[in-house]
């Protein structure tokens, strides 16, 4: 019998925080009232123009403050992939014009990372690609290895956006202090979730995204350390020191800095007892037999648990989560829209059938206890139902094939 | 817009058919999990008509939604009508799937002919 003809629930339990969050009721109201009250140009000469420009110049000292940086080394972009692609391709403009053409990543960073390297590697760039190993974080002495005479830029996540595991950063950062090679890391996943310092961390670039932190969509920045020549993606008009043309999102921006803030202060407030849920819902989605956690347990986002289940596809997972009001999410091929399942799930060594099964939450402080065992109970029951007339999970049972997990 | 039609939502959540038949006239798989969908088909047949079919799917909801439906177009049907069964009919009884979804509906269509390719072998080694 199907487990799910009607939606037993009609709350949402939003579970995809790490996709999208929801905007904050602050942001919001920051993003009207500066729409209404500052809608003058920040270029213009008049009052309501230079009032709107010091909304903005307030956002970039908020911005930069909370991060240890300079207000000018805060450059305001549609989000986090412009803020990889401009990074990115500014390392590869300098490291061209000095002769060096190497570039040190990641197997599992994420698509605005990872494609702006394939463009590169089609344009003479050599691109090593570490491994991350099945706890899903990189080795810093790796790292080390990796960088030669001819490498001009390193970048690796600060957190990944679908394993949650969090990267040794700050030692990163030292070796290619070190080695006098630039950093960049996508700290997408990571800002308002993490203390951030880059000067403790020796970070020369790094992205960020204002939804991924209740903050408004197309919203985001890049931080470039002073002296570090940074290349436009977007010709124009002399915006941002000229190097990101275009009229300025204000309001976005605004609603941005104030996302920000709060999220940044919530750390502390809420970390352990977000630690304690996620920790609870692994315990839980433990219980289903052959099955596996994604990453390493302990060096991961507070908020993130993603688990392996043998013998179901994550697709059929989530569509019968969602009929139970869980939004979640998957790395299967199907969801995807392509033939191969995530990208991360096999860089940590999942084979194919495993990774096809997996299953993505990521929480916030908004869900209760009740929600995190109701979760599980869903979860279980949606596993179980799969299974149930799944021809793999037939096979691994009768003892026809042997289980991976 | 949905992803899914109604009807092959209706499919998804109550799938027709599921299940096992222990001593079927024929049985055919196909896909592997490296794609990600993987149907298994049981036929039952007398006469050269199919009396009774069901299906195992490991896969996404259109794969789960197009064994269900392709399932119902063949049942009581002769074998003849059923090998010209077309992944298209199968999409079209679902009220269309996205195209990149469309090889769920390709898979379901082999599945059945590889059943029949079974019956119809097991039936050429009876005769011997
Ligand atoms: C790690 C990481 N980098 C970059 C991005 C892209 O950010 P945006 O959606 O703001 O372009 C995301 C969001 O999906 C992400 O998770
Ligand atoms: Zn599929």
């Amino acid at each position: 019998m199907p487990v799910t003809k009607l939606k037993e629930t009609t709350a949402l339990i939003y579970a995809d925080n790490a996709a999208t969050t929801k905007i904050s009721e602050e942001a919001l109201n920051t993003y009207i009232k500066i729409s209404k009250e500052e809608f003058g140009n920040p270029s213009s000469l008049y009052t309501v123009g230079q009032t709107a420009k010091e909304v903005l110049e307030q956002a970039r000292e908020d911005v930069a403050e909370i991060i240890n940086a300079e207000p000018r080394e805060i450059i305001f972009t549609s989000g986090g992939s412009e803020a990889d692609n401009q990074a990115i391709i500014s390392a590869a403009k300098i490291g061209e014009k000095n002769g060096k053409k190497h570039i040190v990543s990641t197997a599992f960073e994420h698509h605005a990372v990872l494609h702006t390297l394939k463009k590169l590697e089609s344009e003479g760039f050599e691109v090593t690609l570490l491994d991350v190993h099945e706890n899903g974080i990189v080795s810093p002495e790796e790292v080390e290895k990796a960088i030669g005479n001819n490498t001009c830029l390193v970048t690796i996540m600060f957190a990944n956006n679908e394993i949650g595991t969090i990267q040794p950063i700050k030692q990163i950062g030292a070796i290619c202090r070190e080695h006098n090679v630039l950093f960049h890391t996508d700290a997408v996943q990571a800002i308002g979730h993490l203390p951030i310092d880059v000067k403790e961390y020796n970070i020369d670039m790094m992205s960020a995204s204002g939804h991924k932190f209740h903050g408004p969509k197309g919203t985001g920045f890049l931080y470039v350390k002073k002296g570090i020549k940074i290349a436009n993606l977007i010709e124009g008009g002399a915006q941002e020191k000229g190097k990101r043309a275009g009229t300025e999102n204000v309001p976005g921006i605004a609603a941005m800095a104030v996302a920000l803030k709060a999220a940044n202060g919530g750390i502390k407030e809420h970390t352990d007892s977000l630690k304690a849920k996620r920790d609870r819902l692994i315990e839980g989605l433990y219980e289903i037999p052959h099955s596996i956690l994604n990453g390493d347990a302990e060096r991961r986002l507070p908020g993130n648990v993603n688990f392996c289940f043998e013998g179901i596809e994550g697709e059929s997972l989530l569509l019968l989560l969602d009929d139970k009001g869980v939004a979640a999410s998957s790395g299967s091929a199907c969801t995807s829209g392509s033939l191969d399942p995530s990208h991360v799930l096999l860089a940590i060594g999942r084979v194919h059938d495993v990774a096809h099964g997996s299953l993505r939450l990521s929480i916030e402080d908004d869900i209760t206890d009740e929600d995190v065992e109701y979760i599980i109970r869903s979860v279980k029951e949606v596993v179980e139902y799969l299974r149930g007339f799944s021809p793999v999970w037939r096979d691994l049972a009768s003892g026809k094939k042997q289980f991976i997990l | 817009m949905a992803l899914y039609s109604e009807k092959v939502m209706d499919h998804f959540r109550n799938p027709r058919n599921v299940g096992v038949i222990e001593d079927a006239d024929g049985v055919g798989e196909v896909g592997n999990a490296k794609c990600g969908d993987i149907m298994k088909m049981y036929l039952k047949i007398d006469d050269d008509i199919i009396t009774d079919v069901k299906f195992e799917t490991f896969g996404c909801g259109s794969a789960i939604a197009s064994s269900s439906m392709a399932t119902e177009l063949i049942k009581g049907k002769p074998v003849d009508e059923a090998l010209q069964l077309t992944n298209k009919a199968v999409a079209e009884a679902l009220d269309g799937l996205p195209d990149y979804k469309m090889h769920c509906s390709v898979l379901a269509e082999e599945a059945i002919k590889n059943a029949l390719d079974d019956y119809h072998s097991k039936q050429a080694s009876k005769k011997e």
